[in-house]
């Protein structure tokens, strides 16, 4: 009987959700309280703006004697970088496969700078990402063009549509199946990640997109894909795709 | 040196009411949570805030545990004078920081 009733639970969820039609995407923005979106409106109140200003300084300023700064290649991030975090993950040359925002700018460091790569979360690289995020403000999301990523960006899509952990869920069956609707009391949004880094409420601190997909796998208890790993990269891809046009964010403030 | 960031108006009239809001980057870890490996992370608060307007003192404020990250504070002060407005944190672990922004009263 146990098990009948779990099988008719199991039907009772929708089992392929459709993809969210263009015209009611919505960024997670639109599901916050007022205050919430009023902390993300004033730079004066976002707390991720502390992180961009440590980025900023970051970008004038060289590692070590024998290094340049970012600025010494880039020169000055409000003209070089405008527009270019909108298009990560993108497609490495050297590695050949996908690479996020952060990666690319640990990539930089290392061959370029010599210098050990910054651990995933750490404040100096949320703080470059920020910076670099924010020169992409109220830019679109530009659509992963590179026919290159396409495989990468299939298996996003799939991984996006897998049910994983012991709860046995996928991302689509919350983020496009029951958008609006309630999670133990939190609006479930739509998954359009437009405004990483994103400094989260929850968290009292900034952190990439990663963490915030690690937190949702260990929601539905799945073991949590490593930081860096290509899966999680892959995600981010399908994300965004999923996301294309819309408008950057960065750095935006979440409950 | 944590960073802050404060935003005063350059300029004022004498006699406005000015709007100040301030920044600051800081853990306020509360004492009362265990870390991953279980142990008490010990309290780590901003413990007071003050600002002073050509030396005379004209808020402060006393923060707690139960104030969040990255404490925000605003406040209105009236204009009286060009000058300096220098904003000062203290907190534990010895923490202290001042930082200054200069206003000009017309």
């Amino acid at each position: 009987m146990i098990r009948f009733i779990a099988i008719l639970l199991l039907l009772s969820l929708p089992a392929a959700a459709a993809d969210i039609p263009a015209s009611e995407r919505r960024s997670g923005y639109d599901f916050m309280s007022p205050a919430t979106q009023e902390m993300q409106r004033d730079d004066a109140l976002n707390p991720a703006m502390l992180w961009v200003a440590e980025g900023e300084a970051q970008w004038q300023e060289a590692p070590s004697s024998a290094a340049k700064p970012c600025a010494g290649c880039h020169g000055d991030a409000t003209a070089s970088m405008r527009g270019v975090a909108a298009g990560y993950p993108a497609f490495d040359e050297r590695t050949g496969k996908a690479i996020d925002l952060q990666q690319r700018i640990n990539a930089c460091r290392v061959t370029h700078q010599q210098q050990p790569a910054f651990a995933a979360e750490s404040r100096p690289l949320l703080g470059l990402a920020a910076y670099l995020g924010l020169q992409s403000r109220g830019l679109p999301v530009q659509a992963p063009d590179d026919p290159r990523l396409a495989p990468a960006l299939q298996r996003g899509e799939k991984l996006f549509h897998t049910a994983m952990g012991q709860l046995n869920f996928s991302c689509t069956q919350c983020h496009d199946a029951n958008w609006g609707k309630r999670l133990a009391g939190s609006p479930i949004p739509q998954a359009h990640a437009t405004g990483y880094p994103i400094y989260r409420l929850e968290w009292q601190d900034m952190g990439s997109l990663q963490r915030r997909l690690r937190n949702c796998m260990t929601g539905v208890r799945a073991e949590p894909f490593p930081y860096g790993a290509d899966e999680l990269v892959q995600l981010e891809l399908y994300l965004n795709s999923r996301s294309a046009g819309m408008t950057v964010e960065t750095p935006a403030v979440r409950p | 040196m944590a960073r802050a960031l404060i935003s005063v108006p350059k300029t004022a009239k004498k006699g406005d009411i000015i709007e100040i809001k301030t920044l600051i980057s800081h853990v306020m870890e509360t004492g009362y949570r265990p870390d991953a490996a279980g142990k008490v992370a010990p309290r780590d608060i901003l413990r007071r805030f003050t600002c002073r307007y050509n030396d005379e003192e004209v808020f402060s404020a006393e923060l707690w545990q139960a104030i969040a990250a990255n404490p925000f504070i605003s406040f209105t002060t009236v204009a009286t004078a060009s000058g300096t407005l220098s904003f000062t944190w203290t907190g534990d672990n010895g923490f202290s920081q001042t930082e200054t922004a200069a206003i000009t009263v017309t």
